[in-house]
C-alpha cells in the first residue's frame, strides 16, 4: 500500500483577529448592535473569532457611507477605477496562500479547492471587471451607461470570497458603490478583504462589509438607500427578496438553488464522465448551487458506469481540510450537516438504495461521506430538492428525449451537463435544456468571461461576462 | 466484453470494430485529471517509500550508438547498487540496452536480481520486415534477454491497418517465448488520446505483458495524462479478461518529483496493486541520480550535491 | 329605401387560435370616450386566464423551436396583414374618439412600421445579445439568448393598438408566447388585431389575448406557476405592487410598469426583447 503522509497547508501565514467591527466608511468601526456571534472552523469546532452581527442602524451607517462615496466613485474616469480594481486583483495574487489558508479554516473545503480553484478564480474576476471599467461605452448598453448608486449585495457560504468578487468587481467597475454582507458563517475573508480594500487605498466608503446573519441582509435589502439588490443563496431567501422589493424601483439579481442534472449518453468518454460526475457533486462537498446532483445515465451503460463510479469514490480522501490532499472537507455547518442527513434520511425512506465508499469520519467537526443513491425515481424528495451536500441520486433513461424530459422536470433551471461524443446529440441537448449553463463533456468550470446564472427558480440576471454588467447598469 | 477477445482479432474490420467501439478519450478532461493527481503532496514517511518504491521500479536505460561493452558494465554496476556509499538503497528492477549489448549486460549482472531488457524490432521506428523483427527478438532472447521492449508499426496503426500491428507482436510474442514482452506504442506518434486506448488494448489482445509508452527517440515520450490512459487500459483489461498487463512511462521522467506524480497517478487509477516492478516501471536514466539525491536528502536533512552521486 | 342595417361584429376572446366567448358568460359596455355605445366585449374570467396560459404553453415548444427566420417572417405576415386592414383600425381607433382620422392612419402605420423593425430582429438579436466568451482554459464557450417562456402581458391602457403591438411583438420575436390583458377601456383594436394574427400564419397559441378587467385577471396570471414573466407595462401602481409579490412565488421575470408616460412612437430599444430572453451558456472543451 502507499500511505500518503498527513501534508498539511501551514495556519500560520493567517493572522485571525479574536474579535471583528464593521468596515464602513474605509474604517473599523464599533457596531451599535450588541450581538456578536462566533465563527468556528467545521473541520474542528474550534472558535476562529468572534464578529458583529450588524442591526439596522449599522447597516444604515453603511448605505449612507456607500451613497456618500456614490458621486465620487461614480465620477471618476473609467481608467481610474479600472486601476483600482486592478491594484486589488494584484493585492489578491499577492496574498492568496492566506487567502486560501482562511477560507479553508472558516469554509472547510479542502485547500487545494481554496489555492486552485478559488482564489485563481477570485483574482481573475477582478482582473476581468477591472477591464471593462474604462470600455462600458462599448459593452453594448448604450453610448453612455450610468451606474444604479448604492448596491446592497448578500453573499451565501460556499464561495465566500469568489461570491464577493463576483458581487464586487463588476458593481465597482461600473461606478456603484457596495455594501456588503458575507454569510453568518464564512465572514472572515470577507473582512480580509476589507484590509486589502485599505492596502489599495481604495476611497472610504465604496466598499463597506456589514456582517451578521439574515436580519442583517433584511436590513440591507429592503433599505431605502440601496439602489440595487444583488444576492446569491436559497430560493426561499430569493423569494421573500423579490417579494420584498415589489413597488421598488430597486433592481434586482438573483442567483439561487439548483437540482442540476448531470446526463450521460452510452457514447460518453467513461472515464472522463466518472470525473465530471465526481467533479460535479462531490466538487466543494456538493455545497454548490450548480451540482450536478442528479445523475440521469442511459440505462444500457448504467451499470458499468455506477460500477466505475462507486470504484472511484473509494479513492476520495476525506479529512482535514488544511491537508493537500484532501478531495472532501468538512461541511460548513452543523444546521447543513443536519439538512442533509435528513434528505437522506428521507432517501432511504422512500426506497432508494444508500451506498457510500467506505471513509473514516473525523470525531470532531461537521462531517458527511460521499453518499450515492440508486434506485432513486423523479418523485422522490432527494431528486426534487436541493441537499446542498456530496449526495448524488442517480436515475436512468432510455432515449434523449426522455433524458431532457427528466432533467427540465423540476422548478430549476441553473445548470446541466451532457456527456456524449456525438456532437448533433449534444447540440440538441444543450439546445433543449432549460438551464443557463450546460456543461458538455465537462462540469463546475467557471470563469470570469463567462457568464453564470439561472433560469426558472434558480433566478435571474448573469453574473460574469459582457452580461454581467447589466445588473449593474441603469439599463 | 460481450465479443470475445480472440474473435476480435480474426480480421482488420472485427479488430476496428473492437477498438473503435472502446469509450472515447476526452483530452481536456484526461489532462485535468492528470494534473490534478500531480498536485498530491508526498511528503516525510510516504516520499521515503515512494523514492524506494521508484527507485525499484526504474529500468536503466541506455540506448546510444555510441554504447560500448565498458558503458554497459559501469549502468549494471550502477543497477545494482545505486548508491556505493548506501546498501540500504534498492536495486533497480533491470537494464535496458541494444540487442548487441545483452550478453555484456547478461554477464554483469548475473545472479544479481536485475533484469536485462533489450530494445528489438528495428528499434526505434520499427521500419522493417516482420521477419527481421522476429530474428532480432531471437537474438535478444537468445542471448539472455528476460524483457523484449519491442515497438509496434505506428504507420501501420495509423493506417488503420490493425491486423498487421497485430500479427507483428503476437509473432514478436511468441518470439520471446519465456521472457516478457513489453510493447513500446510511442504514444507521441499517436496524436490522440483515443489512438493511445485503442493501441493499448490493441497491444494486450495481441499479448502484451507490458505497454509502454515511448521509446524516448521522439518527443513528447511519456507524460502524465498517457500514462493515465494507459493505466485506464490495463485496469479495464483485467477486468473484461482477468489478465493483468504492467504499465512502463519511458523517456522524460528525470526527477524525483515528476517520478512520485507516476506513482500517485498508479495508486489512484489503476491501483495499489499496480505498484510493483512487476507491473509498473520507469524507464529512464537520469532520475535514478536525482532519486538518491532526495533520498540522501531525506536521510541527513541537508540538500545533495550532483558530485557526490556516480555519473554511470 | 330605408338604410341598411350594419352587420355588428361580437367581440370574443382570443385563446389558442380560436375565438371563444368568456366561459363565464360575462361581457362589458365599450363605449366611445364621449360615453356612446360601441360594443359588448367579452369579459374575461380566471379561467379564461388559465386556458389562455396553457394554450400559450402548448404552442412554447414548437414556436420557441421555430427557426428565427421563420418567426421573422410570420411577424413581417402580421404587418402585412395589418396594413390591409389599415381602414378598419382607422375607424375603430376614431369611433373610439380622441383622435382625428388622420392621428389615427399615423398610429396604424407606425404600429404597422414597429411590427416591421421587431420582424427583422428575429434573427439579429442573438448576434448582439449573445457572446462567444474566451475562457482561459481550453474550452468552446457560448453564450445566447433562449426565450423565457410563457410571458404575461398587461398592455398599456393608453394606445390601444401601437401600444398593444409595441408590448406583445417583442414578448414573441424572441419565441416566447404570452398571455396579453387588452387595454380595458378600448379594447376593439386588440380583439381586431387578434382577426389579423389568426390570419398570420402565426401558430394558435402563440399570442392570447384577453378583454377584461386587468385588476381582476393580472393577478391570476401573475401567480400562474407556469407562467414565467409578467409585463406590468399598464398595470397602475397598486395592481402592478401586487402582481410584483405574486410574481415572486415562482420568480418570474417582472418587467415592471414604466416610471413615467411612455413615447410609443419612440425608439423601443432593446429592452422589451431582452427582459424576456434567458442567457444559456454551453461549455465544451476542444482538444484531439
Amino acid at each position: 500500500m502507499f500511505e500518503y503522509a498527513p501534508a498539511p497547508e501551514s495556519r500560520d501565514i493567517v493572522d485571525i483577529r479574536p474579535s471583528y467591527g464593521l468596515f464602513i466608511n474605509g474604517e473599523w468601526v464599533e457596531p451599535q448592535s450588541e450581538e456578536r456571534h462566533k465563527t468556528v472552523n467545521p473541520a474542528t469546532e474550534e472558535v476562529l473569532a468572534e464578529v458583529a452581527w450588524a442591526g439596522e442602524a449599522d447597516v444604515d451607517r453603511a448605505v449612507q457611507a456607500a451613497a456618500k462615496a456614490f458621486p465620487v466613485w461614480s465620477a471618476l474616469p473609467g481608467a481610474e477605477r479600472a486601476k483600482y480594481l486592478f491594484r486589488i486583483a494584484r493585492i489578491i495574487q499577492e496574498r492568496s496562500r492566506e487567502l486560501a489558508v482562511l477560507e479553508t479554516l472558516d469554509n472547510g473545503k479542502p485547500i487545494r479547492e481554496s489555492r486552485d480553484v478559488d482564489l485563481p478564480l477570485v483574482a481573475a474576476h477582478f482582473f476581468y471587471y477591472a477591464g471593462w471599467a474604462d470600455k462600458l461605452a462599448y459593452a453594448g448598453f448604450g453610448p453612455d451607461p450610468r451606474p444604479l448608486g448604492v448596491a446592497g449585495q448578500v453573499i451565501p457560504w460556499n464561495f465566500p470570497l469568489l461570491m464577493l468578487a463576483w458581487k464586487i468587481a463588476p458593481a465597482l467597475a461600473c461606478g456603484n458603490t457596495v455594501v456588503l454582507k458575507p454569510a453568518e458563517t464564512t465572514p472572515l475573508t470577507a473582512l480580509a478583504f476589507a484590509d486589502i480594500c485599505r492596502q489599495a487605498d481604495l476611497p472610504p466608503g465604496v466598499v463597506n462589509i456589514v456582517t451578521g446573519a439574515g436580519a442583517t441582509g433584511a436590513a440591507l435589502v429592503n433599505h431605502p438607500g440601496v439602489d440595487k439588490v444583488a444576492f446569491t443563496g436559497s430560493t426561499e431567501v430569493g423569494r421573500l427578496i423579490a417579494r420584498g422589493l415589489a413597488g421598488t424601483r430597486k433592481k434586482l439579481t438573483l442567483e439561487l438553488g439548483g437540482k442540476a442534472a448531470n446526463i450521460v449518453f452510452e457514447d460518453a468518454p467513461l472515464d472522463q464522465a466518472v470525473e465530471g460526475i465526481v467533479n460535479g457533486i462531490f466538487f466543494n462537498q456538493g455545497h454548490v448551487c450548480c451540482a450536478g446532483s442528479r445523475l440521469l445515465v442511459q440505462e444500457s451503460i448504467a451499470d458499468e458506469l455506477l460500477e466505475a463510479l462507486k470504484r472511484r469514490l473509494g479513492t476520495l480522501r476525506l479529512g482535514d481540510p488544511l491537508d493537500k490532499n484532501t478531495d472532501i472537507g468538512a461541511i460548513n455547518s452543523a444546521e447543513q450537516l443536519a439538512k442533509i442527513r435528513e434528505l437522506s434520511e428521507a432517501g432511504e425512506a422512500e426506497g432508494a438504495e444508500r451506498w457510500s465508499p467506505p471513509c473514516p469520519i473525523p470525531d470532531r467537526g461537521y462531517w458527511f461521506p460521499p453518499t450515492v443513491f440508486t434506485g432513486v425515481a423523479q418523485s422522490h424528495r432527494i431528486a426534487r430538492e436541493e441537499i446542498f451536500g456530496p449526495v448524488l441520486s442517480v436515475l436512468t433513461f432510455r432515449t434523449p428525449a426522455e433524458a431532457v424530459e427528466k432533467a427540465n422536470n423540476t422548478p430549476y433551471g441553473l445548470s446541466a451537463g451532457v456527456w456524449t461524443e456525438k456532437g448533433s446529440l449534444m447540440l440538441w441537448m444543450a439546445s433543449r435544456l432549460r438551464a443557463g449553463v450546460v456543461w458538455s463533456n465537462t462540469f463546475n468550470r467557471f470563469d470570469p468571461a463567462s457568464p453564470f446564472g439561472g433560469y426558472k427558480e434558480s433566478g435571474y440576471g448573469r453574473e460574469g461576462g459582457r452580461h454581467g454588467l447589466e445588473a449593474y447598469l441603469a439599463v | 466484453m460481450t465479443t470475445p477477445l480472440a474473435e476480435v482479432a480474426s480480421s482488420t474490420s472485427t479488430l476496428r470494430a473492437f477498438l473503435h467501439g472502446l469509450p472515447g478519450v476526452d483530452r481536456v478532461g484526461a489532462d485535468a485529471r492528470a494534473a490534478m493527481l500531480g498536485t498530491r503532496s508526498i511528503k516525510t514517511t510516504a516520499k521515503k517509500q515512494a523514492i524506494d518504491m521508484a527507485i525499484g521500479m526504474v529500468d536503466l536505460t541506455t540506448l546510444e550508438g555510441a554504447d560500448t561493452p565498458g558503458k554497459v558494465r559501469a549502468m549494471c554496476a550502477k543497477a545494482v547498487r545505486p548508491d556505493p556509499s548506501d546498501p540500504t538503497v534498492p536495486r533497480v528492477a533491470a537494464v535496458c540496452v541494444y540487442p548487441d549489448l545483452v550478453a555484456t549486460a547478461v554477464e554483469a549482472l548475473r545472479g544479481s536480481g536485475v533484469k536485462v531488457a533489450s530494445v528489438a524490432t528495428s528499434f526505434p521506428s520499427g521500419r522493417s520486415s516482420l521477419d527481421v523483427k522476429v530474428a532480432e527478438t531471437r537474438l535478444a532472447v537468445a542471448a539472455g534477454a528476460a524483457e523484449i521492449d519491442m515497438v509496434i508499426d505506428r504507420g501501420a496503426f495509423l493506417a488503420g491497418d490493425y491486423l498487421k500491428v497485430y500479427e507483428e507482436i503476437a509473432a514478436t510474442k511468441e518470439a520471446c517465448g519465456d521472457s516478457h514482452l513489453k510493447v513500446i506504442l510511442e504514444t507521441g506518434e499517436l496524436a490522440t488520446y483515443d489512438n493511445v486506448r485503442r493501441a493499448s488494448w490493441l497491444a494486450m489482445i495481441a499479448g502484451a505483458d507490458f505497454i509502454k509508452t515511448s521509446t524516448g527517440k521522439v518527443s513528447p515520450a511519456a507524460t502524465l495524462p498517457v500514462t493515465l490512459v494507459m493505466l485506464e487500459a490495463v485496469r479495464d483489461f483485467l477486468a473484461a479478461t482477468g489478465r493483468k498487463v504492467g504499465v512502463k512511462p519511458a523517456g522524460g521522467i528525470r526527477t524525483t518529483k515528476d517520478a512520485i506524480k507516476y506513482l500517485v497517478l498508479v495508486n489512484e487509477t489503476a491501483g495499489p496493486d499496480w505498484l510493483h516492478p512487476d507491473w509498473f516501471r520507469l524507464g529512464a536514466s537520469s532520475l535514478l541520480n536525482d532519486l538518491l539525491m532526495q533520498r540522501q536528502k531525506m536521510a541527513t536533512g541537508r540538500y545533495a550535491g550532483p558530485d557526490y552521486f556516480t555519473l554511470d | 329605401m330605408s338604410e341598411r342595417l350594419a352587420v355588428r361584429k361580437t367581440y370574443k376572446l382570443f385563446i389558442g387560435g380560436a375565438f371563444p366567448r368568456s366561459e363565464s358568460g360575462r361581457s362589458y359596455v365599450v363605449t366611445s370616450s364621449k360615453g356612446d355605445f360601441l360594443a359588448n366585449a367579452a369579459r374575461a374570467s380566471r379561467k379564461d386566464a388559465r386556458d389562455a396560459v396553457a394554450a400559450a404553453r402548448k404552442a412554447f415548444p414548437g414556436w420557441s423551436g421555430a427557426t428565427a427566420y421563420n418567426r421573422g417572417q410570420i411577424l413581417y405576415r402580421i404587418a402585412e396583414m395589418l396594413e390591409g386592414r389599415r381602414a378598419q383600425f382607422v375607424a375603430e381607433i376614431t369611433a373610439f374618439g380622441g383622435v382625428g382620422a388622420k392621428q389615427a392612419g399615423d398610429m396604424v402605420d407606425a404600429t404597422v412600421d414597429r411590427l416591421v423593425w421587431y420582424a427583422g430582429w428575429s434573427d439579429k438579436i442573438g448576434a448582439v445579445v449573445g457572446s462567444a466568451n474566451p475562457v482561459a482554459g481550453p474550452y468552446f464557450n457560448l453564450s445566447s439568448p433562449e426565450p423565457t417562456g410563457v410571458v404575461a402581458v398587461v398592455a398599456p391602457q393608453e394606445g390601444p393598438l401601437l401600444g398593444l403591438v409595441s408590448v406583445i411583438a417583442p414578448v414573441i420575436v424572441t419565441g416566447n408566447t404570452c398571455v396579453v390583458i387588452a387595454c380595458e377601456r378600448a379594447p376593439l383594436p386588440a380583439i381586431t388585431l387578434a382577426e389579423v394574427l389568426a390570419t398570420s400564419d402565426l401558430p394558435g397559441g402563440v399570442v392570447n389575448i384577453l378583454t377584461g378587467s386587468p385588476a381582476e385577471i393580472a393577478p391570476w396570471l401573475a401567480g400562474h406557476m407556469d407562467v414565467n414573466a409578467v409585463d406590468l407595462t399598464g398595470a397602475d401602481p397598486e395592481l402592478a405592487v401586487t402582481c410584483e409579490e405574486l410574481a415572486a412565488e415562482n420568480l418570474k421575470r417582472v418587467l415592471r410598469p414604466p416610471a413615467g408616460p411612455v413615447n410609443w412612437l419612440a425608439d423601443p430599444g432593446l429592452e422589451r426583447m431582452t427582459a424576456f430572453l434567458e442567457t444559456k451558456t454551453v461549455w465544451h472543451p476542444i482538444g484531439v
